[in-house]
């Protein structure tokens, strides 16, 4: 069984081994990248299914024992994080086969796509602390080659601003993880947690705790330090903006949902407190700054703060309703957002800008673009009966009955203000007459339209079956909050049940 | 040791810091190799500073002999040393990188990528002038 967990980190990274090796051609690298994709796909499927079935599955590498070795933890997060990762790995690849040119090929842009999704994927998979800081480095690195690839004099400037302040976040990052290891004498997060539960000076681990928050916070680009995502996210082709904007921040928002449920529950007064202050405060702020830009890019990556702050707030609750509503908006918002910058490059492939002042008569000439961008700005919205209202009403709703009106108020006006941008979007690009002197659609070759045009369909059909079918996601990510909020049987499933009981006071 | 080691971090920070304050990004990167030095230390030191005997296992037990120092702190040190080799390396790259295309290390001068109604005329980037001499190598 343990087989399983591994697999989705084998794929993609003997994948990016092969692309580095084998093809010579463009096609061939891009069906290569294409045919990895599915292989993680299809492990990440094996995965969840089963996770369902026999609970988490627990992969010791090397076969060191718990504490002292490297331990692989899928739990039904983890794995619906995974099985997410190889949706969206592989739509963005197909689109990026369209997108992506000869020249970045030769300079690996396929192998650093699929390393990028292992870093991912083991981010979501481990079960050691400075494992995962590794797994966010690996992340970081092919990050930053995506980012720069092509050289344009905007995306090295775009790159200069994203790799500065996420090392500075990688620093403080690695000192928290250091600081957890000064406190306990463990790494493994299963033993972290029967440590950290029992350790005499709460505040001490708050304090760290703190600081860990900071560093994630960073990744997460959240409300003060969220400044290096609009000044990078609109730089790249569309389809690594697509796939960053799909994973990279929720890699930092998972690694919060699982380290403020199974370690730092001492004092949630002050730890989810600054959660759940500094997520309100995202929302809020960053559908304010989406509000003022005028170009689809860019207006769609500040949104991508607004609903980090939706998540946050789900987990600064702590009750099992908002950590379902916060899984199911993640995974909705994982979807949805990469479909929205997947549109926005049909958009500029048809209307020739991303800049709203140069489109127009979009309705006119693509009626079908125009509906899968109905269908998704509502879903990012949270109208009924997309696949954002589900997460959004799980979210308001435990903002009831948690009495945190702040919440509720929040998260109703920032619903409406997202509108406000998408509606922007709609009739700037859609509706108005097409201005005259713009430049004309910069359509791709021929053959290669079909490969922009189908991950956007599939993409859209998950979003409507997410709205329309809700009642099996809803049961998944109910389970995935109800083990969340049992971080003993995480321990036991790790460590062995005698281990636990022990530890138990 | 511990309040020395404490100290040096302290400084080594702060330092760093006032480095990372500069709007030059090679100021900002040498702030980074210090600051990832100061971390380090913390991590050694958070992990106790204990006697210096290697942790060898003599043949034909199964445990050292005796008190050891211990090797985790090291390890993560290690792994994190090798990483911000590679991701300084790379700052280093892109800085160079950013003064070829942008003409300039001043963070603040770089507006290549913001919008354009918000781009005043005085920060432009200076024209070819600024740009290092160098012979174009034969592409490989």
């Amino acid at each position: 069984m343990s087989w399983l967990v591994t697999l989705p980190l084998l794929v993609p990274f003997a994948t990016a081994v092969a692309l580095a090796l084998i093809p010579r051609s463009h096609r061939g690298a891009g069906a290569l990248a294409v045919g990895g994709a599915a292989l993680l796909l299809a492990a990440a499927a094996l995965l969840l299914a089963a996770v369902l079935q026999g609970g988490p599955v627990v992969a010791r590498i090397g076969s060191w024992p718990a504490p002292f070795g490297i331990t692989l933890v899928a739990d039904t997060l983890s794995a619906v994080m995974v099985l997410v990762t190889g949706v969206m790995g592989l739509a963005v690849a197909v689109y990026a086969t369209g997108e992506v040119g000869p020249e970045r090929t030769r300079f690996g842009f396929f192998a650093l796509y699929h390393v990028l999704l292992g870093g991912v994927v083991g981010a979501f998979v481990t079960g050691d602390l400075f494992n995962l800081y590794v797994w966010f480095e690996v992340l970081l690195i092919a990050a930053f080659g995506l980012l720069v690839l092509g050289g344009e004099r905007a995306q090295v400037d775009g790159a200069v601003k994203y790799a500065a302040l996420n090392l500075v976040s990688t620093v403080l990052l690695l000192l928290s993880v250091g600081l957890v290891y000064g406190l306990t004498g463990t790494l493994n997060l299963a033993d972290l947690h029967l440590r950290l539960a029992a350790h005499p000076e709460p505040a001490t681990v708050s304090a760290v705790a703190a600081l860990l928050l900071v560093a994630l916070g960073i990744k997460a680009a959240v409300f003060p330090v969220f400044f290096w995502l609009p000044a990078s996210y609109h730089t790249p082709p569309v389809a690594v903006t697509a796939i960053f904007s799909a994973l990279l921040t929720k890699v930092a928002v998972y690694a919060m949902l699982r380290l403020f449920t199974l370690l730092f529950t001492q004092e949630p007064g002050f730890t989810h407190g600054i959660i759940l202050v500094t997520g309100l405060l995202t929302m809020v702020v960053g559908v304010l700054g989406a509000a003022a830009q005028n170009e689809v890019r860019r207006i769609l990556s500040v949104h991508i703060v607004s609903q980090i702050g939706y998540m946050l707030a789900g987990l600064a609750l702590l009750t099992p309703l908002a950590l379902a509503g916060a899984i199911l908006y993640l995974v909705h918002n994982i979807v949805v957002k990469a479909l929205l910058f997947l549109l926005a490059g049909l958009m500029r492939a048809f209307g020739g800008s991303f800049e709203l002042k140069d489109l127009g008569g979009l309705w006119r000439r693509h009626p079908g673009l125009a509906v899968l961008f109905l269908i998704a700005a509502f879903s990012l919205a949270g109208l009924p009966p997309s696949s954002g209202f589900w997460g959004k009403l799980a979210l308001i709703r435990a903002g009831i009955e948690a009495e945190a009106l702040a919440l509720v108020v929040a998260a109703a006006v920032t619903s409406v203000l997202t509108l406000f941008s998408m509606t922007k979007i709609w009739s700037e690009a859609f509706w108005k007459e097409q201005p005259a002197g713009a430049s004309g659609p910069i359509s791709p070759p021929p053959g290669r339209l079909g490969a922009l045009r189908g991950p956007a369909l599939a993409l859209t059909a998950l979003v409507l079956l997410l709205g329309l079918l809700p009642g099996p996601f809803l049961a998944v990510a109910d389970r995935a909050a109800r083990e969340l909020l049992d971080p003993g049987a995480y321990a036991a499933a790790v460590l062995g049940p005698e281990r636990v009981a022990g530890a138990a006071p | 040791m511990t309040v020395l080691l404490a100290a040096l971090c302290g400084l080594l920070t702060a330092a760093s810091v006032y480095l990372m304050l500069s709007r030059n990004l090679l100021r900002f990167l040498f702030g980074l190799i210090l600051v990832g030095s100061a971390v380090n230390l913390a991590i050694l030191t958070v992990g106790g500073l204990g006697p210096s005997t290697p942790p060898f296992v003599p043949e034909g037990s199964t445990a050292p002999t005796g008190p050891v120092a211990n090797p985790l702190p090291q390890a993560l040190i290690l792994t994190a040393i090798v990483i911000s080799f590679g991701l300084v390396s790379f700052g280093l790259g892109l800085a160079l990188k950013a003064w070829r295309t942008l003409g300039t290390v001043d963070v603040d001068a770089m507006r290549a990528a913001e919008a354009e109604e918000a781009e005043p005329p005085s920060v432009e980037a200076p024209p070819e002038p600024a740009r290092p001499r160098r012979p174009e190598r034969p592409a490989a």
